[in-house]
């Protein structure tokens, strides 16, 4: 991309995620939207990290032997009861923006009460999918 | 230093032919992952347990082969439009810019056909 000839005039300025906290209050629906975009950036990892996992099943049952201690531990659960989270929170709250894209919800109050809705509900959910885990069997 | 203004650059050469698409394909891959998500986060937390045989038997059944053939595709292409967002915000270079672009379409597809082959590898065993 060339350079139009008047970016040469305009003076620098900040941009967008380097706006917060200086020139914009932190605000519970932004530090969703944050979380938002992490939650997906670190289940892009997790991604790779299920995929990783299904080579190594099929590779044989040396390789899964290798790693299935690790995913047992108590370190390996606890990354796997983040991406739980992680993923459920992305799930919530991308129905959240799904319901925006229709148009439905936009408004600040329902945006908030919305927005407790999707923290709350990871949280509860993951909590669900985790006793149903580890005690219902 | 050029005299040409923005709209002269662009002026003749067309739409870039893309309008919306990306911005739809996030939607659709979001939609697909509504029922896939649930099904994968479930499934997994009903597994009888997680040691070779069990998850071996478990990947194999067609039903779970195809499902989770669906959920690799769709959460790694809806993977790779959210992390294109991404470089493209935060990566202010050009160069840089464009070999992440392609590093992540790489890794991408790498995994997606990875992860594919390995759950039809299972199945088809």
């Amino acid at each position: 991309m060339s350079t139009p000839a008047t970016s040469k005039t305009t003076p620098p300025r900040p941009l967008s995620p380097f706006m917060i906290g200086p020139y914009y209050k932190p605000q519970m629906t932004s530090m969703l939207s944050i979380t938002h975009r992490l939650t997906g950036l670190g289940l892009s990892f997790g991604a790779l990290l299920l995929v990783t996992w299904l080579v190594c099943l099929a590779s044989g049952v040396d390789c899964y032997n290798a790693i299935l201690p690790h995913l047992t531990a108590w370190y390996g659960k606890a990354v796997l009861v983040a991406f739980t989270w992680a993923l459920l929170y992305h799930f919530c709250n991308g129905i959240r923006h799904l319901f925006w894209d229709l148009g439905k919800g936009l408004d600040m109050p329902t945006a908030e009460k919305t927005g407790w809705g999707v923290v709350f509900g990871s949280l509860l959910f993951t909590a669900a999918v985790w006793a149903l885990a580890l005690f219902v069997k | 230093m050029s005299y040409r203004s923005p709209l002269g650059h662009a002026r003749g050469l067309g739409s870039a032919k893309q309008g919306t698409h990306h911005f739809w394909v996030q939607r659709v891959t979001a939609v697909a992952l509504i029922p896939l998500t649930l099904w994968f986060v479930f499934s997994l937390a009903r597994l009888p347990s997680a040691d070779f045989d069990a998850v071996t038997w478990w990947v194999a059944a067609p039903s779970v082969a195809v499902a989770l053939m669906l959920f690799i595709g769709c959460a790694l292409y809806h993977s790779l439009l959210g992390v294109q967002v991404v470089i493209e915000d935060y990566v202010g270079s050009e160069g840089t810019k464009i070999v992440a672009l392609l590093l992540s379409k790489f890794v991408h597809v790498v995994a997606g056909v990875a992860g594919i082959f390995a759950v039809l590898k299972i199945a088809l065993a």
